[in-house]
């Protein structure tokens, strides 16, 4: 049967609406050009999304991905714009987030000669992407589309590159899409090991003391409820990463808090008292784990991870089992005996009730006129009765929206963990907003990252976007600060910062917003943000020596946690 | 610091452009010097097969060839230690033709070292020999006694003495995978 013969720069585009993209996020250019003159055919089948900087084209499309579990679309130009978006590719990679960027490219007979905005783009990206490709021919389009989408958003996702030619985009050629069920060389669905289950149900059968530890794992295979099962099965308390956050709702009985660096007191100190450590769907990351050689060596350990590289890479387990979390977890679920560890449940709330009275309630509850993060945290989420989504920027703003914030439901955290992407924030809330529009996004920022990415603000304003922007304004690079204070004898070396009037910027891009300079205006400024149609920005004004406790210092074991400068927990 | 053994990393592959950037980015974070490097066609159809010499400890290679294994073009990749191959490089020498002739020692070295001479002319011989790492050095010190102007070493070639062939075996089962769906 004869196909009709269509340019590929067309090829591309239909291939990504046989793919169901809805959202492009991109910025035109010189090697893009022909993709983006049919973009113009296509504009009632497809939106594109003007950033303003490549940077948050790919922030967005993760925040995208991250709330709505689809493939964010990113759409460039060469050169520049390609050496723009390794930031987000190694956030993306990272994070587990599934992206496809395309970025455009020299002619083929121009490749390797130092052209105009010619850069190894394939080169560079390897490192940081799951798959990176370079589309030479038009025919090659349809083939590698759906290799990409394929690779990006199964197994563990991830992102990918497809670097296009730019006579590969004015080439013709015929269009026969077929989505790609089958790569030889990847499997990404493993099979599940019945003897890997047996094993893994006969350690949590035996075992008095267990722990869970859930990640991100959790959330991308849809695994909230088997999790939230086998937890209520067998009476396991649930620890979460960063990451994994909002996989177990904050208010359920069995979730103890954050793992990790500013985790909760409880699932740091459990860690090294429990018998099993049942890992679902995270990495042992050294910001979860502090010093390896003193983590949880008296238990045994259970990992469950769909990338067998992540196996003994940084915790040494005595079972791995191989698999999608919500299919590992549904295996398991059967062979697991109902259990109750009521003691070990009970030993957790000194724990609880130290960080409570040491930490939590200075931090909601100060008695003290200047405001802190937490406290904002906690009452712009319980303003939304703690159903809005949650984005962050970097630093203590991000730990301590994470901590205070309270979550109902999974896929409501986006954050940066992995890279720890200063600028993510913005750009990312803009994604996550289109990717779920009805729910109301919060964006926790610090007054060092909205200024990274804060060109973005054109982006809300051109697509009226509606993201509620909260900068808890320090005046400080203050997780830098932090440590300086903690570790550097309060040598504050280039982290105090004069900041512009926020809420000025806010305006000349049509947002509006207010300062909240005491505590005394939080609660209304609160209620007119969250009433508002659209944007709205809130600079408030933050205790300079605020620091986020608990803490464990870098490369300390678990259990030596500071709840504050002077005091360890024991 | 842990010993370090020799293992001998083999890497099958399709064959896509850029996997010998992939696979030796992997030994650079992880520290790891490559010794000796060789790319070839596999017994299988369109395979590639890599086989990279590299120093370290099991626990690293463990690690390693699960971080090569994830690339998503690379089908399946082994690590050995000496004693799970036989194993083989051939070395070149150049020598001048005037010294061979002139001292017949050098024609004994030859036999004695089971070389072999590929090409003569007036100005210089170019001599083969296959072996071990230290066989074809022996050869070469001894020859270096008189003068050797060019030396090349080729990457170890490798073959498993393994009874059952991996790679097959993971061929057979991505072909029942492909057929399942
Ligand atoms: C792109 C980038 N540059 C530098 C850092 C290092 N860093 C981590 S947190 C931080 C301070 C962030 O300051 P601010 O945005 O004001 O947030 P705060 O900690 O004060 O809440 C810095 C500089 C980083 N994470 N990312
Ligand atoms: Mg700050």
């Amino acid at each position: 049967m004869a196909t009709e013969k269509i340019r590929g720069a067309e090829a591309l585009i239909r291939a990504l609406i046989a793919e169901q993209t809805e959202y492009i996020f991109g910025y035109p250019g010189g090697a893009i050009m022909p993709v983006f003159d049919v973009l113009y055919d296509y504009r009632d089948q497809i939106n594109h999304i003007l950033v303003r900087h490549e940077q948050g084209a790919t922030h967005a499309a993760q925040g995208y991905a991250r709330v709505s579990g689809k493939t964010g679309v990113v759409l460039v130009t060469s050169g520049p714009a390609a050496t723009n978006i390794i930031t987000g590719l190694s956030d993306a990679m990272m994070d587990s987030t599934p992206l496809i960027v395309i970025t455009g490219q020299v002619g083929s007979s121009l490749l390797g000669s130092d052209a105009f905005q010619e850069t190894d783009v394939v080169g560079i990206t390897q490192p940081v992407t799951k798959w990176s490709y370079q589309i030479r021919r038009s025919d090659e389009i349809a083939w590698a589309v759906a290799r990409a989408f394929y690779i990006a958003g199964n197994g563990r996702p991830g992102p990918v590159v497809l670097d296009f030619a730019k006579d590969a985009q004015t080439g013709l050629t015929d269009f026969d899409y077929q989505p790609c069920q089958f790569i030889r060389s990847y499997n990404p669905y493993p099979a599940i090991k019945p003897a890997e289950i047996d094993e893994a149900a006969r350690l949590i059968n035996q075992a008095r003391k267990p722990l869970i530890l859930a990640g991100q794992g959790v959330i991308i295979a849809q695994a909230e409820a088997e999790l939230a099962a086998l937890a209520e099965k067998a009476d396991i308390p649930v620890g979460c990463t960063l990451l994994g956050l909002s996989a177990i709702p904050t208010d359920h009985p069995l979730y103890k808090g954050m793992l990790g660096m500013h985790g909760s007191v409880a699932a740091n100190i459990k860690t090294n008292e429990c018998d099993l450590l049942i890992a679902i769907g995270m990495r042992f990351d050294d910001r979860v784990t502090g010093d390896v050689n003193q983590y949880a060596r008296q238990a045994r350990i259970i990992h469950i991870d769909i990338d067998p590289s992540e196996f003994n890479k940084n915790v040494k387990c005595d079972v791995s089992v191989l698999g999608d979390a919500r299919a590992v977890l549904q295996a398991l679920l059967p062979k697991v005996e109902p259990a109750r560890h009521t003691e070990w449940l009970e030993s957790f709330v000194p724990c609880e009730e130290a960080e409570r009275v040491k930490v939590i309630e200075p931090e909601i509850h100060p008695q003290k006129p200047l405001m802190n993060m937490g406290e904002v945290a906690r009452k712009v989420s319980e303003a939304t009765g703690n159903e809005s989504i949650l984005v962050t920027d970097v630093g203590q703003n991000q730990m301590l929206s994470a901590r205070y914030y309270r979550f109902k439901h999974p896929r409501s955290l986006v954050t940066s963990g992995g890279l720890g992407t200063m600028g993510f924030g913005l750009p990312a809330a803009i994604g996550a907003k289109i990717g779920n529009p009805d729910r109301t996004v919060c964006f926790f920022t610090g007054d060092g990252g909205i200024q990274m990415t804060i060109q973005e603000l054109g982006t809300i304003m051109q697509y009226g976007i509606d993201v509620k922007i909260i900068i808890l304004n320090n005046n400080f690079l203050g997780m830098v600060r932090q440590w300086q204070a903690l570790f550097f004898d309060h040598r504050y070396s280039e982290t105090p910062m004069l900041n512009p009037d926020f809420t000025m910027i806010a305006a000349a891009y049509g947002i509006d917003g207010e300062r909240v300079a005491t505590r005394e205006e939080l609660d209304d400024a609160i209620e007119r943000m969250l009433s508002h149609r659209g944007s709205y920005l809130l600079d408030v004004q933050i205790d300079p020596d605020g620091m986020v406790f608990p803490m464990t210092p870098a490369g300390a074991c678990v259990t030596h946690i500071m709840l504050n400068a002077t005091e360890k927990y024991e | 610091m842990t010993d370090k053994t020799l293992y001998t990393v083999t890497v099958y592959s399709e064959n896509q452009v850029g996997l010998l950037n992939q696979i030796s980015i992997i030994f650079t974070r992880r520290q790891l010097n490559i010794e000796s490097l060789s790319v070839s066609a596999s017994a299988a159809e369109g395979i590639h097969k890599f086989t990279i010499t590299t120093y370290s400890d099991r626990e690293t290679m463990e690690k390693l060839v699960k971080q090569i294994e994830k690339r998503i073009d690379v089908l399946r990749a082994f690590f050995y230690t000496d004693d799970e191959i036989v194993f083989q490089e051939v070395a070149l020498y150049k020598v001048p033709t005037d010294k061979l002739l002139d001292d017949s020692r050098i024609e004994e070295l030859i036999r004695k070292h089971n070389a072999r001479i590929l090409e003569v002319n007036r100005t210089y011989t170019v001599i083969e020999k296959s072996g071990h790492t230290d066989e074809t050095q022996a050869l070469f010190e001894e020859l270096s006694r008189y003068e050797v102007m060019q030396f090349v070493r080729s990457g170890r070639v490798a073959i498993t003495k393994s009874t059952v062939e991996h790679v097959s075996l993971f061929l057979q089962e991505q072909q029942y995978r492909q057929n399942q769906l």
